[in-house]
């Protein structure tokens, strides 16, 4: 069993990074609804605020971690211009899908729609976590910003899962490959 | 952080710094969109914005709208930190920007330009 280090680092962007951020999203959003709307229980501590600070911070690691990955180490290799007259384009991913009538749409809206949609995930974030840092439970009297907060986390959500969903298609049609090749497992014979 | 004479149910601070940071994500997002989008049209603009060749124009579009997102975050935050400001009006701006943003970089839209 082995991977190539543009495939490892393609899946470290994809599902290390943007996956994860996709998971945590949904937790996020039902956390802070439930605690800058419901009035303070008893077991909503310091500490469950303290947690929900930290799972906010690490969200926007990850939403910059699967950007900044993404364009400055796996796209560099998807657009990769072909030397002329090359006929095998499968180290080519753009290319390879621009030469096919039933991919091309995968670069021309896929790979368009997602390379500038994504970046509005840590952008917004990025704001939610601040806010909620800032006010805490005090954003249960900012109706406002609550709504805010709420909104921007929601459409963080849904840019990340457009994104997510054109990378993992335009990858299946199209995949990054090359680089060095990585031994996972040695297999055995049967 | 500014803190005003609160009753249990009133806020502890103003909405000046929140409003700062969520108008600022909003302008953020949509010059990052207006670039993208000027950058698709035109091969000046395109060829303006490869800081980094690898990356194309890509690089610059976003590297920029986040500078001018931080900057706007800074100037907004700078004035608002201690005041409490028309909270709605801004949440209704920063999501008409956002909405705007999500417009503009959707491909078919673009292609109408």
């Amino acid at each position: 069993m082995e991977i190539t280090a543009r495939a490892l680092w393609t899946l470290v962007h994809g599902m290390g990074f943007g996956a994860l951020y996709l998971l945590a999203c949904s937790g996020a959003l039902v956390e802070l609804y439930r605690f800058t709307s419901s009035s303070p229980s008893p077991e909503s501590s310091a500490g469950q605020q303290r947690f929900l600070k930290i799972y906010l911070l690490s969200m926007v690691v990850l939403a910059w971690a699967a950007v900044l990955t993404g364009a400055y180490v796996v796209y560099p290799w998807y657009r990769a211009v072909p030397p002329s007259g090359t006929k095998d384009l499968a180290m080519f991913p753009q290319r390879l899908l621009m030469a096919g009538p039933t991919t091309i749409g995968w670069h021309s809206l896929g790979m368009e729609w997602k390379e500038h949609v994504a970046w509005f995930v840590p952008i917004s974030i990025t704001m939610v976590a601040f806010v909620f840092i800032k006010y805490g439970r005090d954003l249960k009297n900012h109706r406002q910003l609550r709504i805010a907060v709420l909104g921007f986390a929601a459409a963080s959500f849904v840019c990340a899962g457009i994104a997510g969903f054109c990378g993992a298609m335009i990858n299946k049609y199209a995949p990054v490959q090359g680089g060095h090749t990585i031994q996972l497992s040695h297999g055995e014979e049967k | 952080m500014s803190k005003s004479n609160a009753s249990p149910n009133s806020p502890v601070l103003t909405n000046g710094s929140g409003s700062a940071a969520i108008l600022a994500a909003g302008i953020g997002s949509f010059v990052l969109a207006v670039f993208a989008c000027a950058s698709d049209k035109s091969v000046a603009v395109r060829n303006t914005f490869v800081f980094y060749k690898p990356t194309g124009a890509l690089s610059g579009v976003t590297t920029t709208a986040i500078v001018v997102w931080l900057l706007a975050w800074g100037i907004l935050e700078g004035r608002w930190r201690n005041k409490t400001v028309a909270a709605g009006r801004i949440v209704a701006v920063a999501f008409a920007l956002l909405g705007l943003s999500l417009l503009l970089t959707f491909p078919p839209v673009v292609d109408l330009f």
